[in-house]
């Protein structure tokens, strides 16, 4: 019973940086740009957190030093795509590659460094009932955040002008512009919102989660959170599941290797990956389903005028 | 100001121009970078454009890492030609070296004893399969269950590298290894014959430019090819002209799949001569810039091969010579990429100055 409310814990815990991420990648895509650069964001800003922790203490201005730096990172790869019209694929997969490079550059002194120890955080009164407490209410507050920046975007998308005027752009980008619209703007708005919740999640690996900095922190959750998007089809509610979904099955390997199971951890360190692949193919098999929810104009570029 | 313009062509010279012009804006930036490091930047650039081709000893270490980034490379022209994105060369690479260094290690324990000329094409041919095996994963999910090739092929990335460490630590671990993490040496008939004396290259850049050629011949004299390029470039004329798509995209994901596949066979029984976590480099993600900088053509990929492969050196050398991170290499590769895409546009687009925007008003 413990260790299942353990076990909870730690699936709400490393399930949070994905759904970040992936709302961020959602926000995104919604406008019709596909970053693939979300791995190298993640991991700049990963870099930019823990040096700020490091140097500051303060968690909270880290998480918005992460926020700085995927923006950032997000602004090269915005400006190319929407006006210079570059691949938007090559384009994301040059920032992943970039941000591989320089987060390890730029982290190298921060190799093996520790962070200064944090209290741990509790949700007064509900965190000392049974079970559901240790499981549910001793989280990092950026978890329940999460949890209402899901609840935030689905309104804003669903329910507010701005939201409509953004699924306009990415359905539809000529219509959205002929309604006198600035389509690249509002495109580039949701390219740095997304850099941002990106590097809140990079941050947040690096703060919080790991709490440390090594080449390559981010290990692929960048990737995983551009597969959470089309295994939620667009939507901010099943994102956060899904989100949890693949939280658990990372943290299954722990927990069975906590049970004695005898497999080499090697191999359960596979599953978060093999998770990720087969419920891609599972959502993707039907390509009708899919071109329904994926935004019409998604990784096609827009130009104005022509 | 300046506002793009769109040619009524695209620029061939540009498509030229543009590589040049992004090898000289990195060089420019990473002056910049090393003058902030508190470098000499002539130095720093030295050590990364100069020293690379110092001496019969250096040339042999660049053309060396040039082998894999080619041939992993040259796999990724057909695929990107063919809009197919497989961005998991680096998984190919390393099933590559995981059958090939079965096989050696099988030669080496079983006591066979079989010339070099034997084993090195049953090596190659090893990692060929196992870099066409991983690469039909992806071709497999995206043909029968419409998976995105980019997202599969990148977590096969990952799968690899844990299969890779699984096998090094565990069932084929050095038993008289001290318990570190890699095989034993393999036997020295496996090895891959060397090319020039006292120095680490090997018959396998022989194999490349062979390759080279015979991928130039595949990609503008065949049909195949040809058909592969057409459902890149008009997906609708392809179909209407009968050319499947489904062959497309198996063609190129088993093409780039064998091709860095080989590659990591090459590694593994020419240079390393053993197993361990660390057999690539990020070799089959280096090759995804040397592809877009060589404009996904073979002469063209030779050439930026050579060229990343001189960053790779310029970053060992920096690191000893001048103290600079390692990890500047990986800085230089992203920058160039994105510089290159950058002045990509220029193929499509021209350039017009405006003085402003209000002065081009009263001038109308």
């Amino acid at each position: 019973m413990n260790e299942l409310a353990l076990l909870l814990a730690a699936t709400l815990a490393s399930g949070t940086p994905l759904a970040l991420a992936g709302l961020g990648l959602l926000l995104n895509e919604k406008s019709g740009v596909l970053n693939l650069g979300a791995e190298g964001m993640m991991l700049v800003a990963a870099v930019a957190g823990f040096a700020v922790a490091f140097h500051t203490g303060n968690d909270w201005v880290a998480f918005g030093a992460g926020a700085l730096a995927g923006m950032a990172m997000a602004a090269i790869f915005g400006w190319l795509v929407i006006w210079l019209g570059t691949n938007q694929y090559a384009t994301g997969l040059a920032l992943s590659l970039f941000g591989g490079g320089f987060s390890a550059f730029v982290g190298v002194n921060y190799v093996g460094k520790k962070l200064a120890a944090k209290s741990a955080f509790e949700v007064p009164i509900l965190a000392d009932l049974p079970f559901v407490g240790p499981a549910l209410f001793k989280q990092h507050p950026m978890t329940y955040i999460a949890i209402g920046l899901t609840i935030a975007i689905a309104w804003f998308l669903y329910r507010s002008r701005a939201g409509l005027v953004l699924r306009a752009v990415g359905e539809s980008p000529e219509s959205a512009h002929a309604l006198g619209y600035r389509v690249r703007l509002i495109r580039l708005g949701a390219v740095l919102g997304g850099g941002a919740l990106c590097g809140i999640a990079g941050a947040f690996l690096s703060v919080v989660y790991a709490p440390l900095w090594v080449e390559g922190l981010v290990a692929g959750r960048g990737w995983i959170a551009l597969a959470l998007t089309t295994f939620a089809t667009w939507r901010p509610a099943r994102t956060l599941l899904g989100a949890y979904l693949f939280g658990g099955v990372t943290m299954l390997q722990f927990y069975l290797q906590g049970e004695g199971v005898e497999i080499a951890s090697q191999l359960l360190s596979m599953l978060p990956y093999l998770a990720t692949i087969v419920v891609l193919a599972l959502i993707s098999r039907d390509p009708a389903w899919i071109r329904i929810n994926m935004p019409a104009s998604l990784g096609k570029p827009f130009h104005p005028g022509s | 100001m300046f506002r793009l313009e769109a040619r009524p062509q695209a620029s061939p010279a540009m498509a030229l121009v543009s590589p040049l012009l992004a090898l000289a804006l990195t060089v420019v930036m990473a002056a910049a970078l090393f003058a902030l490091l508190g470098k000499n930047p002539w130095s720093g650039l030295g050590v990364y454009f100069f020293e690379p081709l110092n001496g019969r000893r250096q040339m042999t270490e660049v053309a060396l890492k040039a082998t894999p980034l080619i041939l992993c490379a040259l796999g990724l022209a057909v695929c990107y030609r063919s809009n197919v994105w497989n961005i998991g060369a680096e998984g190919q690479f390393l099933l590559g070296a995981i059958t090939a260094g079965g096989v050696a290690l099988w030669a080496t324990t079983s006591g066979i004893k079989a010339s070099p000329w034997v084993w090195t094409p049953l090596l190659m041919a090893a990692g060929v399969i196992g870099g066409m095996g991983w690469a039909a994963i992806v071709a497999f999910l995206r043909d029968r269950f419409n998976a995105s090739e980019i997202l599969v092929s990148l977590m096969l990335v990952y799968i690899a590298q844990q299969l890779m460490n699984y096998l090094v630590f565990v069932p084929w671990k050095d038993p008289a290894g001290f318990n570190f993490p890699q095989t034993r040496t393999f036997d020295a008939m496996t090895w891959l014959p060397n090319l020039v004396p006292q120095s680490r290259l090997h018959i396998g850049f022989v194999v490349t430019l062979v390759l080279v050629a015979l991928f130039w011949i595949f990609i503008f004299r065949s049909w195949r090819g040809f058909q592969l390029q057409v459902g890149g470039l008009a997906p609708a004329a392809a179909r209407y002209a009968g050319f499947s798509a489904r062959t497309a995209l198996w063609t190129a994901l088993l093409v780039s799949g064998g091709m860095a596949g080989l590659a990591g066979a090459m590694e593994a029984a020419g240079p390393l001569r053993q197993l361990t976590p660390h057999v690539s480099t990020g070799y089959g993600f280096t090759a995804i810039i040397v592809c877009f900088v060589g404009r996904l053509h073979p002469v063209g990929i030779v050439l930026s091969g050579i060229l990343l492969s001189m960053f790779l050196i310029g970053g060992e050398l920096g690191q000893s010579r001048l103290g600079l991170p390692n990890a500047l290499t990986g800085v230089f590769q992203g920058l160039l990429l994105f510089i290159l895409l950058a002045c990509d546009t220029l193929i499509n687009y021209r350039v017009r100055w405006q003085r402003s925007s209000a002065s081009a008003g009263t001038a109308r």
